[in-house]
């Protein structure tokens, strides 16, 4: 078996991330598409902390501590957003979301 | 053993991740969303990024997707589970997340082989770079979090404008 090096992680953190894509661009459901954002999120993490790690200092890794923050952050605005968008027009299927018009 | 670990982690996050986006039911994604986050918190250890690993668990699959959860039961979508099956969407998200793939497995063909330096994610080794290095955008990252507290104060009332 070939040694694990750092370019295993930098595929599995695409791999991840296209999953979150795909998620985005299938699903039609607000919040499953929020779900499939945070894979995104996690895959960006994966590979800065693999790079951290091979590149001998913890920069990346701090970087990641705020990239966790800054999702807490967005994930509770974002489904604040969500919820007031179901009480208005009671659904979260974005294509039933097209206009701008609360 | 590491190379295990890292097999085991990666191949059963991706198998979360991909049963997240083919669940029908909400709550389904959520639950193998706090599953692929515990792989991830995993594959952190791996990597020797302690810190890290504990916060993955306790922000992302503890409070993130507790208000996941908490919002899925709010909004009670059972009408949501069936739907039409897209061809259209479907294609077009397979073809955009492969080509993205292709790119990058592009990219890391070409890198140089490196080998990994012995540089261990402690609190203690992280701790000191945040509160020396990046204290400001520690700082700042502290307005982030009252912003987005008072937006969603703001957003939650019953009435809004």
């Amino acid at each position: 078996m070939i040694p694990v090096v750092l370019q295993h992680y930098l595929v599995v953190s695409a791999v991840l991330f296209s999953l979150g894509l795909a998620g985005v661009i299938i699903r039609r459901n607000a919040l499953v598409i929020f779900m499939s954002l945070e894979l995104m999120l996690n895959a960006a993490n994966l590979a800065l902390v693999a790079f951290s790690r091979y590149n001998g200092n913890l920069h990346g890794q701090v970087f990641v501590f705020f990239i966790i923050t800054v999702a807490a952050a967005e994930v509770a605005v974002g489904l604040a957003i969500i919820v007031a968008l179901f009480r208005r027009r009671k659904t979260v299927n974005v294509d039933e979301l097209t206009s701008m018009r609360l | 053993m590491h190379d295990q670990l890292f097999w085991f982690f990666s191949i059963a996050m991706l198998l979360s991740g991909l049963l997240v986006i083919l669940s029908r039911n909400p709550v389904n994604s959520a639950m193998f969303l706090v599953l692929a986050m515990f792989f991830m918190a995993g594959l952190f250890v791996v990597l020797e990024a302690y810190f890290l690993a504990i916060i993955q668990v306790l922000v992302y699959a503890g409070a993130v997707m507790v208000l996941f959860l908490f919002v899925i039961m709010f909004l009670d979508l059972k009408s949501e589970q069936r739907r039409r099956f897209r061809i259209l969407s479907f294609g077009g998200g397979i073809v955009v997340a492969a080509a993205f793939l292709v790119k990058v497995h592009d990219v890391v063909e070409d890198m140089p082989l490196v080998a990994a330096k012995g540089v261990v994610g402690t609190t203690e080794a992280v701790g000191r770079l945040l509160f020396t290095h990046y204290l400001l955008p520690f700082e700042v990252t502290s307005v982030l979090l009252l912003v987005a507290m008072i937006g969603v104060v703001l957003l939650s009332k019953r009435d809004l404008k």
